[in-house]
């Protein structure tokens, strides 16, 4: 493959809805889906003489954040006044935090095709939410619902690290899973719970300066944030190759027509003329207080992997697909507790369980599976009762029915055949219509039973126990 | 430092303030007075004074994360000018 005409330089923006009980300098709910403005106050509304009081737990999650994205949180930090004019934000300036943000210089680690890369946290900070606008084009007119103004965030920003929309991708998925693992949001990109702005540029290879940037707004998925990068870089390449210029500029990703669109509003270069907001005192976080977030951060996805290939023995694709979800790790673990073969329950359960949840569009949770079920059913096929095959079938009926392995099996009669004489007689027949192969096998070629015991399986309807099989139709042509 | 008739008119447009033409050089002055007023800081020697965000002794203000009551929309609603569909309602805005 040929090499790129340039470097690519990406830098992302994600700001993140902390899930707290109120806003984050009010006492107003955090809820998501209210009848508009029901959920606002004096301090959303901005009215003269609100004062803003910052949500302890806000605090708090910002930490656990910075924490757990390798950042050192600031011992002081304050809250400023971003000015601009727009009708989501009634005060005139949205209260974020400028040059002592809650935390700074940390790092994620994510996993390329040349090894781990390190993309660097520049700084995570704590701001209010705006307000949302619903645009009315046939009444000519704009409506402002203030229920998710003051919504507590925080915007975790990036080093320009990325090198590729791919590298991009990836770091928003490892972000996504250490804030999930987290619990300090919901994560939900369709809610708005989770949002991503980028910011990409070129630049020939070898050079050290930055090429002119654009900044990329509105993608609603990770992948329409890839499909809106790889969009830029082919036109930033294409714009420099024809021997034009790109101008810095904000632009809104179109998903339905894929292509990035000028944002018309933005003629103005951004002077927000950030200053210390008056009505919030600043904070001293003490070293004990991070301490103790510290001391009750989870075990985070990377750790977890880690120890689930040396404590279960695990591969680490097996390891990998139960790690993508807190809810799967918790289950693989309560089922090992029942029985400790960790790495047959997880291939059951990266296989069967997965392969059950994917077809019927169901979560872990919706499917009803119980760990103690999956073990009994697991169990059932390590001891010989069912046959491998014959097991998955027991899974679909257990979940179809809420029954367990154990009643369907007799139900449904799958229970393999281990009796000897029940299967003599299934052997005896199969060797006399065979004869050739048998005489193969008795030159010496064992592979050939193979075919026997599929010959004898089939006559069983599926229900013998193949291991029995082999070593009877062996035993019975080696010994005549 | 003085304000320039060019800079009334950017801040002015950054705070959204319209200021007619002939308004312009008066509003240069009053605010060049006002900043050099503020400048008279300047002189004092503050070698000794570290920087400060905040003039009022306090910090670490903090509310536990309970919910309290909230307006009604109706409540809400009487301050807007003009309402629809218990929003807010204002001129249209496009991006």
């Amino acid at each position: 493959m040929s090499q790129a005409p340039f470097e690519t330089v990406i830098g992302l923006e994600v700001h993140l809805q902390l899930s707290t009980n109120t806003k984050i300098f009010c006492g107003c709910a955090n809820v998501f889906g209210s009848a508009p403005n029901t959920n606002v106050c004096p301090v959303c509304l901005g009215l003269p003489g609100a004062l803003p009081v910052l949500n302890h737990q806000a605090l708090l999650s910002g930490i656990k954040v910075g924490l757990a994205l390798n950042c050192e949180i600031n011992s002081f930090i304050k809250f400023d006044r971003k000015n601009y004019y727009y009708p989501d934000s009634p005060k005139g300036y949205q209260i974020s935090q400028f040059d002592f943000p809650v935390a700074k210089n940390g790092f994620v680690m994510i996993k390329t095709d040349k090894g781990p890369k390190r993309i660097g946290i520049t700084r995570a900070h704590l701001e209010e939410d705006a307000g949302k606008l619903v645009h009315d084009n046939l009444s000519n007119c704009s409506l402002v619902d203030f229920n998710r103004t003051g919504t507590p965030l925080i915007e975790i920003v990036t080093e320009a690290d990325m090198r590729s929309p791919l590298e991009a991708y990836d770091y928003l998925n490892t972000l996504k899973l250490t804030l999930e693992y987290l619990g300090v949001s919901d994560c939900d990109m369709e809610k708005g719970s989770l949002r991503c702005d980028a910011n990409v540029s070129i630049r020939p290879w070898g050079q050290e300066k930055f090429g002119t940037k654009t900044e990329l707004k509105n993608m609603n998925s990770f992948r329409a944030v890839k499909v809106a990068l790889e969009y830029e870089v082919a036109r930033h390449t294409q714009v420099i190759q024809s021997g034009g210029k790109i101008v810095q500029e904000t632009l809104l990703w179109n998903d339905e027509k894929a292509m990035t669109i000028v944002m018309r509003s933005k003629e103005h270069a951004h002077d927000y003329r950030y200053f210390p907001d008056p009505d919030l005192v600043p904070f001293h976080v003490d070293y004990k207080v991070i301490d103790q977030v510290r001391a009750e951060l989870p075990e985070l996805p990377a750790a977890k992997l880690e120890r689930f290939i040396k404590q279960y023995a695990l591969s680490e694709y097996d390891a990998g697909v139960l790690v993508m979800d807190q809810s799967l790790t918790k289950f693989f673990e309560s089922c090992v507790e029942h029985y400790s073969q960790p790495k047959k329950i997880a291939n059951w359960f990266n296989g069967a369980v997965l392969f059950e949840m994917k077809e019927r569009k169901l979560s872990l949770t919706e499917l009803k599976l119980t760990p103690s079920h999956l073990v009994e059913l697991v169990k059932a096929v390590e001891e010989g009762v069912v046959s491998n095959l014959a097991g998955k079938e027991v899974l679909t009926a257990m979940l179809d029915s809420g029954k367990t392995a154990g009643e369907i099996i007799k139900e449904k009669g799958l229970a393999q055949v281990s009796d000897d004489s029940a299967l003599l007689a299934i052997v005896d027949e199969i060797i006399k219509q065979n004869p050739t192969v048998v005489e193969q096998i008795k030159q010496g070629k064992p592979a050939a039973a193979g075919f026997l015991v599929g010959q004898a399986m089939k006559q069983s309807g599926g229900k013998a126990n193949p291991k029995k099989l082999n070593e009877l139709i062996t035993q019975r042509i080696l010994n005549a | 430092m003085s304000i320039s008739k060019k800079d009334v008119e950017y801040i002015a447009a950054l705070s959204r303030i319209h200021v007619p033409e002939d308004k312009l050089e008066g509003v240069a002055k009053n605010l060049s007075d006002i900043v050099g007023y503020v400048e008279q800081l300047q002189q004092l020697n503050l070698k000794d004074v570290k920087p400060t965000s905040h003039a009022v002794p306090l910090s670490n203000a903090l509310r536990l994360d309970v919910v309290k009551p909230s307006f009604s929309n109706a409540e809400a609603l009487s301050i807007a000018p003009e309402a629809k569909d218990g929003c807010f309602k204002v001129p249209l805005v496009i991006e």
